[in-house]
Protein backbone atom coordinates (compact mmCIF):
# COMPACT_ATOMS: atom_id res chain seq x y z
CA UNK A 1 0.00 0.00 0.00
CA UNK A 2 2.66 2.44 1.08
CA UNK A 3 5.01 1.28 -1.62
CA UNK A 4 2.43 1.96 -4.24
CA UNK A 5 1.96 5.46 -2.89
CA UNK A 6 5.71 5.99 -2.90
CA UNK A 7 6.14 4.94 -6.50
CA UNK A 8 3.40 7.34 -7.48
CA UNK A 9 5.17 10.20 -5.68
CA UNK A 10 8.44 9.31 -7.37
CA UNK A 11 7.18 8.99 -10.92
CA UNK A 12 5.76 12.50 -11.27
CA UNK A 13 7.93 13.64 -14.16
CA UNK A 14 6.01 16.42 -15.79
CA UNK A 15 8.18 19.03 -17.58
CA UNK A 16 7.17 21.61 -14.97
CA UNK A 17 8.42 19.43 -12.13
CA UNK A 18 11.75 18.84 -13.87
CA UNK A 19 12.25 22.55 -14.42
CA UNK A 20 11.42 23.22 -10.78
CA UNK A 21 13.95 20.60 -9.70
CA UNK A 22 16.71 22.11 -11.82
CA UNK A 23 15.90 25.58 -10.53
CA UNK A 24 15.99 24.33 -6.96
CA UNK A 25 19.32 22.63 -7.52
CA UNK A 26 20.74 25.82 -9.04
CA UNK A 27 19.56 27.80 -6.04
CA UNK A 28 21.23 25.37 -3.63
CA UNK A 29 24.51 25.54 -5.52
CA UNK A 30 24.37 29.33 -5.66
CA UNK A 31 23.99 29.51 -1.87
CA UNK A 32 26.71 26.92 -1.22
CA UNK A 33 29.11 28.59 -3.65
CA UNK A 34 28.56 31.95 -1.98
CA UNK A 35 29.41 30.33 1.35
CA UNK A 36 32.44 28.57 -0.11
CA UNK A 37 33.70 31.89 -1.47
CA UNK A 38 33.52 33.42 2.01
CA UNK A 39 35.36 30.39 3.40
CA UNK A 40 38.16 30.63 0.84
CA UNK A 41 38.47 34.41 0.48
CA UNK A 42 40.71 34.94 3.53
CA UNK A 43 43.13 32.27 2.27
CA UNK A 44 43.13 33.79 -1.19
CA UNK A 45 43.77 37.19 0.36
CA UNK A 46 46.64 35.74 2.37
CA UNK A 47 48.31 34.18 -0.67
CA UNK A 48 47.67 37.25 -2.82
CA UNK A 49 49.23 39.59 -0.22
CA UNK A 50 52.16 37.24 0.30
CA UNK A 51 53.06 37.60 -3.40
CA UNK A 52 52.62 41.36 -3.71
CA UNK A 53 55.25 44.01 -3.86
CA UNK A 54 55.18 46.02 -0.61
CA UNK A 55 54.02 49.15 -2.46
CA UNK A 56 51.05 47.31 -3.90
CA UNK A 57 49.62 46.25 -0.54
CA UNK A 58 48.18 49.66 0.19
CA UNK A 59 46.74 50.46 -3.24
CA UNK A 60 43.09 51.47 -3.42
CA UNK A 61 41.02 49.78 -4.78
CA UNK A 62 42.34 46.40 -3.67
CA UNK A 63 44.14 44.40 -6.32
CA UNK A 64 43.58 40.64 -5.93
CA UNK A 65 46.10 39.57 -8.55
CA UNK A 66 49.50 41.17 -7.99
CA UNK A 67 50.88 42.94 -11.08
CA UNK A 68 54.16 41.15 -10.44
CA UNK A 69 54.58 37.98 -8.36
CA UNK A 70 57.19 38.69 -5.70
CA UNK A 71 58.30 35.20 -4.67
CA UNK A 72 61.21 36.71 -2.82
CA UNK A 73 58.83 37.61 0.03
CA UNK A 74 59.02 33.96 1.03
CA UNK A 75 62.79 33.96 0.93
CA UNK A 76 62.92 37.20 2.91
CA UNK A 77 60.47 35.95 5.55
CA UNK A 78 62.38 32.66 5.80
CA UNK A 79 65.61 34.56 6.39
CA UNK A 80 64.18 37.14 8.80
CA UNK A 81 63.52 34.54 11.49
CA UNK A 82 64.75 30.98 12.15
CA UNK A 83 61.79 29.40 10.36
CA UNK A 84 63.75 26.28 9.48
CA UNK A 85 64.22 25.66 13.19
CA UNK A 86 60.55 26.44 13.95
CA UNK A 87 59.43 23.98 11.29
CA UNK A 88 61.77 21.30 12.50
CA UNK A 89 60.54 21.78 16.09
CA UNK A 90 56.88 21.58 15.08
CA UNK A 91 57.40 18.54 12.88
CA UNK A 92 59.49 16.77 15.50
CA UNK A 93 57.14 17.55 18.40
CA UNK A 94 54.00 16.63 16.43
CA UNK A 95 55.50 13.36 15.15
CA UNK A 96 56.85 12.17 18.49
CA UNK A 97 53.66 13.20 20.30
CA UNK A 98 51.51 11.36 17.76
CA UNK A 99 53.51 8.12 17.80
CA UNK A 100 53.96 8.10 21.57
CA UNK A 101 50.34 8.88 22.21
CA UNK A 102 49.11 6.17 19.83
CA UNK A 103 51.33 3.57 21.55
CA UNK A 104 50.34 4.59 25.09
CA UNK A 105 46.66 4.77 24.16
CA UNK A 106 46.68 1.42 22.37
CA UNK A 107 48.24 -0.31 25.38
CA UNK A 108 45.70 1.20 27.79
CA UNK A 109 42.74 0.59 25.46
CA UNK A 110 43.86 -3.02 25.01
CA UNK A 111 43.76 -3.57 28.78
CA UNK A 112 40.32 -1.94 29.09
CA UNK A 113 38.86 -3.84 26.14
CA UNK A 114 40.20 -7.36 26.62
CA UNK A 115 41.34 -7.87 30.22
CA UNK A 116 39.32 -8.54 33.30
CA UNK A 117 41.01 -6.83 36.23
CA UNK A 118 40.46 -5.25 39.62
CA UNK A 119 39.13 -1.67 39.44
CA UNK A 120 38.53 -1.64 35.69
CA UNK A 121 35.25 0.30 35.72
CA UNK A 122 36.42 2.76 38.38
CA UNK A 123 39.65 3.56 36.55
CA UNK A 124 37.85 3.95 33.24
CA UNK A 125 35.29 6.30 34.77
CA UNK A 126 38.08 8.39 36.30
CA UNK A 127 39.75 8.56 32.89
CA UNK A 128 36.54 9.79 31.29
CA UNK A 129 36.18 12.33 34.09
CA UNK A 130 39.44 14.03 33.10
CA UNK A 131 37.83 14.91 29.75
CA UNK A 132 35.64 17.38 31.67
CA UNK A 133 38.66 19.37 32.84
CA UNK A 134 39.46 22.36 30.64
CA UNK A 135 43.14 22.66 29.66
CA UNK A 136 43.42 26.10 31.29
CA UNK A 137 42.92 24.40 34.63
CA UNK A 138 46.22 22.55 34.31
CA UNK A 139 48.34 25.42 32.93
CA UNK A 140 49.67 26.72 36.24
CA UNK A 141 50.30 23.35 37.96
CA UNK A 142 51.99 21.89 34.89
CA UNK A 143 54.14 24.96 34.43
CA UNK A 144 55.26 24.77 38.07
CA UNK A 145 56.02 21.07 37.74
CA UNK A 146 58.05 21.52 34.55
CA UNK A 147 59.90 24.41 36.17
CA UNK A 148 60.86 22.14 39.08
CA UNK A 149 61.97 19.42 36.66
CA UNK A 150 64.03 21.97 34.74
CA UNK A 151 62.03 21.09 31.65
CA UNK A 152 60.98 24.63 30.63
CA UNK A 153 62.17 25.34 27.08
CA UNK A 154 62.87 21.69 26.24
CA UNK A 155 61.20 19.17 23.95
CA UNK A 156 60.04 17.27 27.04
CA UNK A 157 57.80 20.20 27.98
CA UNK A 158 56.26 20.24 24.51
CA UNK A 159 55.75 16.49 24.22
CA UNK A 160 55.39 14.60 27.51
CA UNK A 161 52.21 16.24 28.89
CA UNK A 162 50.36 15.29 25.68
CA UNK A 163 51.28 11.62 25.54
CA UNK A 164 48.11 10.58 27.34
CA UNK A 165 44.78 11.03 25.60
CA UNK A 166 41.54 9.81 27.10
CA UNK A 167 39.84 10.55 23.81
CA UNK A 168 42.10 8.13 21.89
CA UNK A 169 41.89 5.48 24.61
CA UNK A 170 38.11 5.74 24.53
CA UNK A 171 37.89 5.44 20.72
CA UNK A 172 40.34 2.54 20.54
CA UNK A 173 38.60 0.68 23.36
CA UNK A 174 35.27 1.01 21.52
CA UNK A 175 36.86 -0.45 18.41
CA UNK A 176 38.82 -3.21 20.15
CA UNK A 177 35.62 -4.38 21.84
CA UNK A 178 34.05 -5.13 18.47
CA UNK A 179 36.79 -7.65 17.60
CA UNK A 180 35.49 -11.14 18.51
CA UNK A 181 37.14 -12.87 21.45
CA UNK A 182 37.31 -16.14 19.51
CA UNK A 183 40.05 -14.57 17.44
CA UNK A 184 42.17 -14.24 20.57
CA UNK A 185 41.62 -17.87 21.52
CA UNK A 186 42.59 -18.96 18.03
CA UNK A 187 45.71 -16.81 18.07
CA UNK A 188 46.69 -18.20 21.47
CA UNK A 189 46.46 -21.74 20.17
CA UNK A 190 48.81 -20.68 17.40
CA UNK A 191 51.25 -19.55 20.06
CA UNK A 192 50.61 -15.83 19.88
CA UNK A 193 51.53 -13.91 23.03
CA UNK A 194 49.30 -11.29 24.63
CA UNK A 195 51.37 -8.43 23.29
CA UNK A 196 51.79 -10.16 19.94
CA UNK A 197 48.01 -10.31 19.61
CA UNK A 198 47.73 -6.56 20.12
CA UNK A 199 50.56 -5.76 17.74
CA UNK A 200 49.87 -8.30 14.99
CA UNK A 201 46.07 -8.68 15.09
CA UNK A 202 44.34 -5.81 16.91
CA UNK A 203 46.34 -2.90 15.51
CA UNK A 204 46.12 -3.94 11.83
CA UNK A 205 42.39 -4.60 12.23
CA UNK A 206 41.84 -1.17 13.80
CA UNK A 207 43.61 0.93 11.19
CA UNK A 208 40.75 3.45 10.71
CA UNK A 209 40.75 4.28 14.42
CA UNK A 210 44.51 4.70 14.49
CA UNK A 211 44.37 6.99 11.47
CA UNK A 212 41.63 9.10 13.06
CA UNK A 213 43.38 9.39 16.43
CA UNK A 214 46.73 10.01 14.78
CA UNK A 215 45.35 12.81 12.60
CA UNK A 216 43.63 14.50 15.54
CA UNK A 217 46.79 14.37 17.61
CA UNK A 218 49.12 15.50 14.84
CA UNK A 219 46.98 18.47 13.78
CA UNK A 220 46.27 19.40 17.39
CA UNK A 221 49.96 19.34 18.16
CA UNK A 222 50.96 21.27 15.03
CA UNK A 223 48.33 23.96 15.73
CA UNK A 224 48.85 24.17 19.51
CA UNK A 225 49.51 27.71 20.63
CA UNK A 226 48.89 28.57 24.29
CA UNK A 227 50.97 25.75 25.81
CA UNK A 228 54.07 26.15 23.56
CA UNK A 229 53.79 29.91 24.08
CA UNK A 230 54.10 29.42 27.82
CA UNK A 231 56.80 26.74 27.99
CA UNK A 232 59.22 28.01 25.34
CA UNK A 233 61.27 31.17 25.57
CA UNK A 234 64.06 30.82 23.00
CA UNK A 235 64.04 30.39 19.22
CA UNK A 236 65.78 27.07 19.72
CA UNK A 237 62.55 25.54 21.06
CA UNK A 238 59.77 27.68 19.55
CA UNK A 239 57.25 25.85 17.38
CA UNK A 240 56.03 27.34 14.12
CA UNK A 241 52.90 28.83 15.72
CA UNK A 242 54.79 30.55 18.51
CA UNK A 243 57.52 31.59 16.07
CA UNK A 244 54.86 33.11 13.83
CA UNK A 245 53.50 35.18 16.69
CA UNK A 246 57.01 36.38 17.63
CA UNK A 247 57.56 37.22 13.98
CA UNK A 248 54.34 39.25 13.98
CA UNK A 249 55.50 41.27 16.98
CA UNK A 250 58.72 42.11 15.17
CA UNK A 251 57.45 42.55 11.61
CA UNK A 252 53.80 43.42 12.16
CA UNK A 253 54.01 46.36 9.78
CA UNK A 254 55.24 44.35 6.79
CA UNK A 255 52.11 42.48 5.66
CA UNK A 256 53.82 40.86 2.68
CA UNK A 257 56.35 39.05 4.87
CA UNK A 258 53.76 38.32 7.53
CA UNK A 259 51.43 36.71 4.99
CA UNK A 260 54.28 34.73 3.48
CA UNK A 261 55.13 33.44 6.96
CA UNK A 262 51.45 32.62 7.69
CA UNK A 263 51.16 30.77 4.39
CA UNK A 264 54.20 28.69 5.28
CA UNK A 265 52.75 27.89 8.72
CA UNK A 266 49.34 26.91 7.35
CA UNK A 267 50.28 25.08 4.16
CA UNK A 268 51.71 21.80 5.51
CA UNK A 269 48.46 21.06 7.35
CA UNK A 270 46.27 22.21 4.45
CA UNK A 271 48.14 20.07 1.91
CA UNK A 272 48.15 17.09 4.25
CA UNK A 273 44.44 17.63 4.85
CA UNK A 274 43.59 17.30 1.15
CA UNK A 275 45.06 13.80 1.16
CA UNK A 276 43.26 12.58 4.25
CA UNK A 277 40.16 14.79 4.35
CA UNK A 278 37.78 11.87 3.89
CA UNK A 279 39.09 9.85 6.84
CA UNK A 280 39.42 12.99 8.92
CA UNK A 281 35.90 14.28 8.35
CA UNK A 282 34.40 10.82 8.75
CA UNK A 283 36.36 10.49 11.97
CA UNK A 284 34.89 13.73 13.29
CA UNK A 285 31.39 12.82 12.23
CA UNK A 286 31.65 9.42 13.91
CA UNK A 287 33.33 10.43 17.12
CA UNK A 288 31.45 13.67 17.47
CA UNK A 289 28.18 11.84 17.59
CA UNK A 290 29.35 9.07 19.86
CA UNK A 291 30.73 11.04 22.78
CA UNK B 1 21.89 -25.52 52.52
CA UNK B 2 25.21 -26.89 51.33
CA UNK B 3 28.25 -24.87 52.29
CA UNK B 4 30.26 -23.81 49.28
CA UNK B 5 33.83 -24.92 49.76
CA UNK B 6 36.82 -22.96 48.69
CA UNK B 7 38.20 -25.40 46.15
CA UNK B 8 41.41 -25.71 44.20
CA UNK B 9 39.49 -24.48 41.16
CA UNK B 10 38.58 -21.24 42.94
CA UNK B 11 42.18 -20.74 43.97
CA UNK B 12 43.30 -21.16 40.38
CA UNK B 13 40.69 -18.68 39.17
CA UNK B 14 41.77 -16.21 41.84
CA UNK B 15 45.42 -16.58 40.84
CA UNK B 16 44.50 -16.00 37.22
CA UNK B 17 42.52 -12.88 38.14
CA UNK B 18 45.44 -11.50 40.16
CA UNK B 19 47.85 -12.24 37.36
CA UNK B 20 45.59 -10.61 34.81
CA UNK B 21 45.18 -7.55 37.05
CA UNK B 22 48.93 -7.25 37.27
CA UNK B 23 49.32 -7.52 33.48
CA UNK B 24 46.53 -5.01 32.89
CA UNK B 25 48.18 -2.50 35.21
CA UNK B 26 51.42 -2.85 33.27
CA UNK B 27 49.57 -2.03 30.05
CA UNK B 28 47.81 0.90 31.68
CA UNK B 29 50.93 2.30 33.32
CA UNK B 30 52.36 4.61 30.61
CA UNK B 31 49.13 6.40 29.74
CA UNK B 32 48.01 6.50 33.36
CA UNK B 33 51.29 7.99 34.54
CA UNK B 34 50.95 10.84 32.03
CA UNK B 35 47.25 11.42 32.68
CA UNK B 36 47.61 11.42 36.45
CA UNK B 37 50.69 13.67 36.43
CA UNK B 38 49.55 16.22 33.87
CA UNK B 39 45.76 16.12 33.91
CA UNK B 40 44.40 14.63 37.11
CA UNK B 41 46.73 15.67 39.92
CA UNK B 42 46.92 19.27 38.60
CA UNK B 43 43.23 19.73 39.42
CA UNK B 44 44.02 19.25 43.10
CA UNK B 45 47.34 21.04 42.96
CA UNK B 46 45.67 24.01 41.25
CA UNK B 47 43.27 24.24 44.16
CA UNK B 48 46.16 24.26 46.64
CA UNK B 49 47.99 26.92 44.60
CA UNK B 50 44.80 29.00 44.47
CA UNK B 51 45.08 29.38 48.26
CA UNK B 52 48.58 30.89 47.97
CA UNK B 53 50.17 34.19 47.17
CA UNK B 54 53.02 32.86 45.05
CA UNK B 55 55.20 33.76 42.05
CA UNK B 56 56.26 30.05 41.47
CA UNK B 57 59.97 30.79 42.03
CA UNK B 58 59.94 31.85 45.66
CA UNK B 59 60.56 28.85 47.97
CA UNK B 60 58.08 30.02 50.63
CA UNK B 61 54.70 31.00 49.28
CA UNK B 62 52.30 32.82 51.61
CA UNK B 63 49.14 30.94 52.52
CA UNK B 64 46.21 33.31 52.08
CA UNK B 65 43.20 31.00 52.34
CA UNK B 66 40.32 32.08 50.11
CA UNK B 67 41.63 35.62 49.70
CA UNK B 68 42.30 35.09 45.98
CA UNK B 69 38.68 34.08 45.41
CA UNK B 70 37.44 37.08 47.40
CA UNK B 71 39.75 39.33 45.36
CA UNK B 72 38.34 37.89 42.12
CA UNK B 73 34.84 39.05 43.00
CA UNK B 74 36.15 42.57 43.56
CA UNK B 75 38.45 42.62 40.52
CA UNK B 76 36.72 44.82 37.97
CA UNK B 77 38.98 43.47 35.20
CA UNK B 78 37.88 39.93 35.98
CA UNK B 79 34.22 40.95 35.94
CA UNK B 80 34.85 42.72 32.62
CA UNK B 81 36.54 39.63 31.23
CA UNK B 82 33.57 37.49 32.28
CA UNK B 83 31.07 39.85 30.65
CA UNK B 84 33.17 39.99 27.49
CA UNK B 85 33.44 36.21 27.38
CA UNK B 86 29.68 35.84 27.74
CA UNK B 87 29.24 38.43 24.97
CA UNK B 88 31.61 36.37 22.82
CA UNK B 89 29.79 33.08 23.55
CA UNK B 90 26.37 34.58 22.84
CA UNK B 91 27.69 36.25 19.69
CA UNK B 92 29.35 33.10 18.38
CA UNK B 93 27.38 30.00 19.33
CA UNK B 94 23.78 30.62 18.15
CA UNK B 95 24.81 32.21 14.84
CA UNK B 96 27.38 29.55 14.10
CA UNK B 97 24.88 26.79 14.88
CA UNK B 98 22.09 28.32 12.79
CA UNK B 99 24.31 28.92 9.75
CA UNK B 100 25.93 25.48 10.10
CA UNK B 101 22.54 23.78 10.25
CA UNK B 102 21.40 25.69 7.16
CA UNK B 103 24.55 24.69 5.23
CA UNK B 104 24.23 21.07 6.40
CA UNK B 105 20.62 20.94 5.18
CA UNK B 106 21.70 22.29 1.79
CA UNK B 107 24.50 19.71 1.63
CA UNK B 108 22.06 16.95 2.53
CA UNK B 109 19.95 17.50 -0.64
CA UNK B 110 21.83 14.79 -2.58
CA UNK B 111 23.77 17.42 -4.51
CA UNK B 112 26.83 17.00 -6.69
CA UNK B 113 30.19 18.05 -5.30
CA UNK B 114 29.29 17.26 -1.69
CA UNK B 115 32.83 16.18 -0.79
CA UNK B 116 34.30 19.31 -2.34
CA UNK B 117 31.98 21.68 -0.46
CA UNK B 118 32.54 19.80 2.78
CA UNK B 119 36.31 20.09 2.42
CA UNK B 120 36.13 23.82 1.67
CA UNK B 121 33.87 24.57 4.63
CA UNK B 122 36.11 22.48 6.85
CA UNK B 123 39.37 24.09 5.79
CA UNK B 124 39.39 26.89 8.41
CA UNK B 125 38.82 24.31 11.15
CA UNK B 126 42.13 22.56 10.60
CA UNK B 127 44.22 25.72 10.26
CA UNK B 128 45.87 27.14 13.37
CA UNK B 129 43.78 29.83 15.10
CA UNK B 130 46.75 32.13 15.60
CA UNK B 131 47.75 31.90 11.92
CA UNK B 132 44.28 32.70 10.59
CA UNK B 133 44.01 35.47 13.18
CA UNK B 134 46.98 37.10 11.43
CA UNK B 135 45.09 36.98 8.12
CA UNK B 136 41.99 38.50 9.71
CA UNK B 137 44.11 41.12 11.42
CA UNK B 138 44.85 42.45 7.94
CA UNK B 139 41.33 41.90 6.66
CA UNK B 140 40.27 44.28 9.46
CA UNK B 141 42.99 46.79 8.59
CA UNK B 142 41.66 50.22 9.62
CA UNK B 143 42.31 52.07 6.34
CA UNK B 144 41.11 51.54 2.78
CA UNK B 145 43.64 48.79 2.07
CA UNK B 146 41.89 46.39 4.48
CA UNK B 147 39.75 43.80 2.71
CA UNK B 148 36.63 44.58 4.71
CA UNK B 149 36.97 48.36 4.38
CA UNK B 150 37.72 47.93 0.69
CA UNK B 151 34.42 46.08 0.29
CA UNK B 152 32.47 48.66 2.30
CA UNK B 153 34.04 51.45 0.30
CA UNK B 154 33.03 49.84 -2.97
CA UNK B 155 29.46 49.56 -1.67
CA UNK B 156 29.58 53.24 -0.80
CA UNK B 157 29.44 52.63 2.97
CA UNK B 158 31.61 54.44 5.52
CA UNK B 159 34.75 52.57 6.57
CA UNK B 160 35.46 51.59 10.20
CA UNK B 161 38.58 51.21 12.29
CA UNK B 162 37.43 47.70 13.38
CA UNK B 163 39.93 46.24 15.84
CA UNK B 164 40.93 49.71 17.01
CA UNK B 165 37.36 50.60 17.86
CA UNK B 166 36.11 49.36 21.27
CA UNK B 167 32.62 49.04 19.80
CA UNK B 168 33.70 46.89 16.85
CA UNK B 169 36.65 44.87 18.20
CA UNK B 170 34.58 42.11 19.79
CA UNK B 171 32.17 41.70 16.83
CA UNK B 172 35.29 41.37 14.64
CA UNK B 173 36.65 38.56 16.81
CA UNK B 174 33.21 36.93 16.84
CA UNK B 175 32.92 37.06 13.04
CA UNK B 176 36.36 35.52 12.58
CA UNK B 177 35.56 32.78 15.11
CA UNK B 178 32.28 31.90 13.39
CA UNK B 179 34.14 31.63 10.10
CA UNK B 180 36.78 29.42 11.71
CA UNK B 181 34.48 27.05 13.59
CA UNK B 182 31.56 26.76 11.17
CA UNK B 183 32.84 23.72 9.26
CA UNK B 184 33.08 21.58 12.36
CA UNK B 185 29.43 22.19 13.19
CA UNK B 186 28.46 21.59 9.54
CA UNK B 187 30.13 18.18 9.55
CA UNK B 188 28.46 17.12 12.81
CA UNK B 189 25.03 18.39 11.71
CA UNK B 190 25.42 16.66 8.34
CA UNK B 191 26.22 13.38 10.05
CA UNK B 192 23.17 13.88 12.27
CA UNK B 193 20.93 14.57 9.28
CA UNK B 194 22.21 11.51 7.46
CA UNK B 195 21.38 9.46 10.54
CA UNK B 196 17.69 10.24 10.29
CA UNK B 197 15.99 7.32 8.61
CA UNK B 198 14.46 8.19 5.23
CA UNK B 199 11.29 6.35 6.28
CA UNK B 200 10.24 9.35 8.36
CA UNK B 201 10.48 11.63 5.33
CA UNK B 202 8.67 9.19 3.08
CA UNK B 203 5.84 8.86 5.59
CA UNK B 204 5.62 12.64 5.94
CA UNK B 205 5.50 13.09 2.18
CA UNK B 206 2.63 10.66 1.91
CA UNK B 207 0.81 12.65 4.56
CA UNK B 208 1.32 15.70 2.34
CA UNK B 209 3.82 17.53 4.58
CA UNK B 210 5.84 20.25 2.86
CA UNK B 211 9.19 22.08 3.33
CA UNK B 212 8.89 23.96 6.59
CA UNK B 213 6.58 21.54 8.36
CA UNK B 214 8.85 18.61 7.46
CA UNK B 215 11.71 20.53 9.06
CA UNK B 216 9.66 21.60 12.08
CA UNK B 217 8.04 18.27 12.88
CA UNK B 218 10.55 15.71 11.59
CA UNK B 219 14.06 17.04 11.07
CA UNK B 220 14.24 19.33 14.11
CA UNK B 221 13.04 16.83 16.76
CA UNK B 222 14.98 13.91 15.28
CA UNK B 223 18.11 16.02 15.01
CA UNK B 224 17.86 17.27 18.59
CA UNK B 225 20.51 14.92 20.08
CA UNK B 226 23.01 16.30 17.52
CA UNK B 227 21.92 19.89 18.12
CA UNK B 228 22.28 19.39 21.84
CA UNK B 229 25.76 17.91 21.44
CA UNK B 230 26.88 20.79 19.21
CA UNK B 231 25.46 23.29 21.70
CA UNK B 232 27.33 21.79 24.66
CA UNK B 233 30.72 21.55 22.98
CA UNK B 234 30.36 24.97 21.34
CA UNK B 235 29.64 26.65 24.65
CA UNK B 236 32.54 24.88 26.36
CA UNK B 237 34.91 25.68 23.49
CA UNK B 238 33.85 29.33 23.23
CA UNK B 239 34.46 29.98 26.91
CA UNK B 240 38.10 29.09 26.25
CA UNK B 241 38.74 31.59 23.43
CA UNK B 242 42.37 32.76 23.51
CA UNK B 243 44.50 32.74 20.32
CA UNK B 244 42.36 35.22 18.35
CA UNK B 245 42.45 37.71 21.20
CA UNK B 246 46.17 37.24 21.80
CA UNK B 247 47.03 37.84 18.16
CA UNK B 248 44.52 40.50 17.14
CA UNK B 249 43.83 42.75 20.14
CA UNK B 250 45.63 41.66 23.34
CA UNK B 251 42.39 42.34 25.17
CA UNK B 252 42.10 45.92 23.90
CA UNK B 253 41.09 48.48 22.92
CA UNK B 254 39.98 49.73 26.35
CA UNK B 255 39.63 46.12 27.56
CA UNK B 256 36.75 45.61 25.13
CA UNK B 257 38.06 42.14 24.16
CA UNK B 258 39.57 41.15 27.50
CA UNK B 259 38.33 37.54 27.86
CA UNK B 260 38.81 35.17 30.79
CA UNK B 261 41.55 32.90 29.39
CA UNK B 262 43.54 35.83 28.05
CA UNK B 263 43.29 37.55 31.45
CA UNK B 264 44.33 34.28 33.13
CA UNK B 265 47.35 34.05 30.83
CA UNK B 266 48.31 37.66 31.61
CA UNK B 267 47.99 37.24 35.38
CA UNK B 268 49.71 33.85 35.45
CA UNK B 269 52.41 34.12 32.82
CA UNK B 270 53.15 37.82 32.50
CA UNK B 271 52.61 38.96 36.10
CA UNK B 272 53.43 35.51 37.55
CA UNK B 273 50.66 35.64 40.16
CA UNK B 274 50.20 31.87 40.20
CA UNK B 275 47.76 31.76 43.11
CA UNK B 276 45.46 34.35 41.62
CA UNK B 277 45.62 32.71 38.17
CA UNK B 278 44.70 29.34 39.71
CA UNK B 279 41.72 30.84 41.50
CA UNK B 280 40.63 32.22 38.14
CA UNK B 281 41.07 28.82 36.48
CA UNK B 282 38.86 27.30 39.18
CA UNK B 283 36.23 29.98 38.70
CA UNK B 284 36.24 29.32 34.94
CA UNK B 285 35.98 25.58 35.50
CA UNK B 286 33.04 26.01 37.87
CA UNK B 287 31.26 28.30 35.41
CA UNK B 288 31.69 25.88 32.50
CA UNK B 289 30.71 22.93 34.69
CA UNK B 290 27.57 24.65 36.02
CA UNK B 291 26.53 25.79 32.55
CA UNK B 292 26.95 22.26 31.20
CA UNK B 293 24.80 20.86 34.02
CA UNK B 294 22.15 23.54 33.47
CA UNK B 295 22.05 22.81 29.75
CA UNK B 296 21.70 19.11 30.45
CA UNK B 297 18.87 19.75 32.89
CA UNK B 298 16.83 22.31 30.95
CA UNK B 299 17.62 21.54 27.33
CA UNK B 300 18.71 17.90 27.61
CA UNK B 301 15.25 16.96 28.91
CA UNK B 302 13.70 18.24 25.69
CA UNK B 303 15.96 16.19 23.45
CA UNK B 304 14.14 13.55 21.48
CA UNK B 305 15.94 10.25 20.94
CA UNK B 306 14.98 8.05 17.97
Amino acid sequence: MRHQAMSRVKTQHSPGATAARILRSLGIHALLLAGATIMLAPFAWMISTSLKDYSEVFTVPIRWIPSRLVWSNYVDAWNEAPFARYFFNSAFVATVTTIGQLVFSALAAYAFATMNFFGREVIFTLFLGTMMIPDQMTLVPNYVLLFRLNWIDTYYALIVPWLGSVFSIFLMRQFFQTIPKELYDAAQIDGCSRFGYLWRVMVPLSRPVFITCGLFTFIGSWNAFLWPLIVTNTDRMRTIQVGLSTFMQEHGTVPTLLMAASTMAIMPVVIGFFFVQRQFIQGIARTGLKS
Amino acid sequence: MPVRRFTAKDAARRRRYLKETFTAYLYLLPATAVLVTFHFAPVFYAFYVSLLDWNYISPNPTFVGFANYAALLKDSDFITSLINTVYYVIGTVPTSMAVALFVAILLNQKIRGLAWYRTVYFLPVITAANAVAIIWFWIYHPDYSGLLNGLLDRLGLPIQSWLLDPKWAMPCIILMSIWKGLGYNVVIFLAGLQNISSEYYEAAQIDGAKGWSIFRYITWPLLSPTTFFVLIISVIGSFQVFSQVYVMTRGGPLKSTLVVVYYLYKIGFEDFKMGYASAMAYALFMIIFTLTLLQRKYIGSRVYYQ
